[in-house]
């Protein structure tokens, strides 16, 4: 009789706690709307749990408040290092649209890698690499309140005679740092840092990229607002060796763009289209030879700039989806079909030689 | 800076077209009525000497009221940014031209606004538009596009070649009694601008009736820190 009254009660609690879990998994994720910190690590964390055989998490870093800078690694595992793409979201705290857009790629190459041929061979050939926040501290500020919002920097505090905090992360990369487009003034929104490489954000992203930089294809940043796609350089006198090259991707990037909801992306180098720039992370990333490397800015053009309604979050993402693809898929294209096309063409070439000369015996 | 034909989609142009809407819009936007760039068609710019001193930008461009009707304008205009011996900003002298802009006119919706917020004892106030997820109420969008319309004033008179704004966020607003046949409201307004990406905030008071338009009465700039001396534009 007490046996069974246990094995009740055992069953009732691996009831309860098995509902626990299984709670967050029937709970959706809304992608349609914005989301806090607690909530992106949550997800994370879920994500990689739900796709344990393509997904893993890294952690690469710390923030300056010692928070964890984590992303995710995404594709088929392999036992040889394999190309790769990276993606970061959110190096700017107030640009809330960037982070929402990371979790959206996120969820639909998950999505589609095993019904798409196209992104299942992404995903054999290449690891993603995402980090969904990076301005972990800055982004989580600019939750706190009303006056908040608009927070743009790192959280750091400033140098000993000042009393504004933060730098902005993307000027304080070590790529022609403190050339242009800064300020010393460190109330300055646009104010790079005592030295390059001050925050330990864009440490992380510098020693991650470093180690790395072998395998990385492509860098992706992504930003709001301003519907513009950056290729570097942001001094104006500097041009990339595939200058032509960028322009000509990021071009058929935004013919894409516009296919899905009409919005028009303007493509060209940061001092031409938007402002001279220096220290940014895009232009460190093809300056270690990432040869691919762009900063996307999203919508939308002004009307609200940084706080973009929530029912705008799902075509933003979906257009900015298909551009990011349009890049992805060249860069995957021009590494790994041209090996192909090779080889078949190597065979042909073959074959037809041996037609030839056994005709001309007979 | 170029002088000569412009590149439609860089900054030079794009700076001077939303200099030419600040413009338009002070003078033609209202509740309902808020015109925002939709694509530099062609831009010339050339330095002037003769009269006022400065650069001149020639412009071809269409613009979308994002108010309510949604309609697109094909606009010319002339943008001069004037060049001064002191170290004072001097505003921008904008020539503007636009097709169908004379059509124009009140419509039923902005006759109803007016009457009810005119009524005796109306008195609104709101603060964040929009909220922090980009969210404004459907009876606020007027308020919200009467605020970028009166900013636009501001934004005018501080631009320059080396700024670019656009209206971040209302923080609030408050209705004021007035005797004048007008609606009378005070606002606090945080402009953007992207070159410097700095959030500039401005109180400012304005009137607005359907057939006077927009008028500001008054601008405060609000320092951001102790030791704020200006405006961007000001350094």
């Amino acid at each position: 009789m007490q046996s069974s009254i246990m094995s009740v009660w055992v069953v009732l609690a691996l009831v309860a706690q098995d509902r626990l879990a299984g709670g967050r998994e029937h709970k959706s994720y809304d992608y349609t709307k914005y989301h806090t910190m607690d909530e992106i690590s949550a997800w994370m964390n879920q994500i990689e749990r739900d796709n344990p055989d393509v997904v893993s998490s890294m952690m690469y870093g710390q923030t300056y408040e010692k928070r964890n800078i984590t992303l995710l690694k995404i594709g088929f595992n392999s036992t040889t290092p394999k190309k790769a793409v990276w993606m970061d979201c959110g190096i700017h705290a107030r640009e809330w649209i960037a982070p929402a857009f990371c979790q959206h790629f996120v969820k639909e190459i998950l999505g589609s890698y095993k019904s798409d041929s196209k992104v299942n061979t992404l995903f054999k050939n290449l690891d993603f690499y995402i980090t969904p926040v990076l301005n972990m501290d800055g982004y989580i500020y600019s939750w706190i309140d009303n006056t908040t919002r608009l927070w743009r920097k790192s959280r750091s505090p400033g140098a000993e005679n000042c009393t504004c905090f933060g730098t902005d992360l993307n000027r304080n990369f070590y790529a022609n740092w403190g050339m242009v487009g800064i300020s010393r003034d460190c109330c300055s929104e646009i104010y790079n840092g005592p030295t390059a490489l001050s925050e330990p954000e864009a440490k992380a992203v510098t020693e991650f990229l470093g180690a790395n930089q072998n395998q990385m294809l492509c860098y992706l940043t992504i930003h709001s607002y301003g519907q513009l796609i950056l290729v570097p350089y942001g001094h104006p006198n500097i041009s990339a060796p595939n200058y032509d090259e960028l322009m000509e991707v990021g071009l058929a990037a935004a013919k894409v763009i516009k296919a899905v909801h009409g919005k028009s992306y303007k493509v060209g180098s940061s001092p031409d289209v938007l402002y001279p720039n220096s220290g940014s992370s895009r232009d460190f990333a093809r300056l270690i030879g990432i040869p691919y490397s762009f900063t996307f800015e999203l919508r939308d053009e002004g009307q609200t700039g940084f706080i973009l309604p929530e029912d705008q979050i799902q075509p933003t993402c979906q257009e900015a989806y298909q551009g990011a693809m349009s890049i992805i898929n060249y860069v995957h294209d021009k590494n790994f079909k041209s090996a192909a096309i090779t080889v078949t063409a190597t065979l042909w070439t073959t074959l037809i030689a041996l037609w030839i000369s056994s005709t001309s015996v007979l | 800076m170029a002088t000569g034909d412009l590149v439609p989609t860089h900054f030079p142009a794009r700076r001077a077209a939303q200099v030419a809407l600040h413009h338009l819009n002070t003078h033609h936007g209202s509740p309902f009525r808020v015109f925002g760039l939709q694509r530099v068609h062609t831009a010339t710019a050339e330095d002037q000497v003769v009269g006022t001193a400065g650069r001149k930008y020639s412009l071809d461009f269409s613009v979308t009221d994002y108010g309510s009707s949604g309609s697109v304008l094909r606009c010319s205009a002339e943008v001069l940014f004037p060049r001064t011996e002191t170290h004072t900003h001097t505003p921008p002298e904008v020539h503007l031209r636009c097709e169908d802009l004379t059509h124009i006119s009140s419509s039923p919706e902005e006759l109803a606004f007016y009457q009810k917020h005119t009524a005796p004892h109306s008195a609104i106030s709101a603060h964040d538009l929009p909220d922090s997820q980009g969210n404004i109420s459907q009876d606020m969008q007027p308020f919200w596009h009467l605020a970028r319309v009166a900013a636009s004033f501001i934004m005018l008179r501080e631009s320059s070649e080396n700024t670019e704004y656009n209206m971040a966020q209302v923080a609030n607003l408050t209705q004021q009694e007035t005797s004048e046949k007008q609606l009378m409201l005070k606002y606090h307004v945080l402009l953007h601008d992207i070159v410097s990406q700095e959030i500039i905030h401005w109180k400012l008071l304005c009137s607005w009736s359907p057939e006077g338009g927009v008028s500001v009465r008054e601008t405060e700039w609000l320092p951001k820190c102790p030791h704020d001396t200006g405006p961007p534009t000001a350094h």
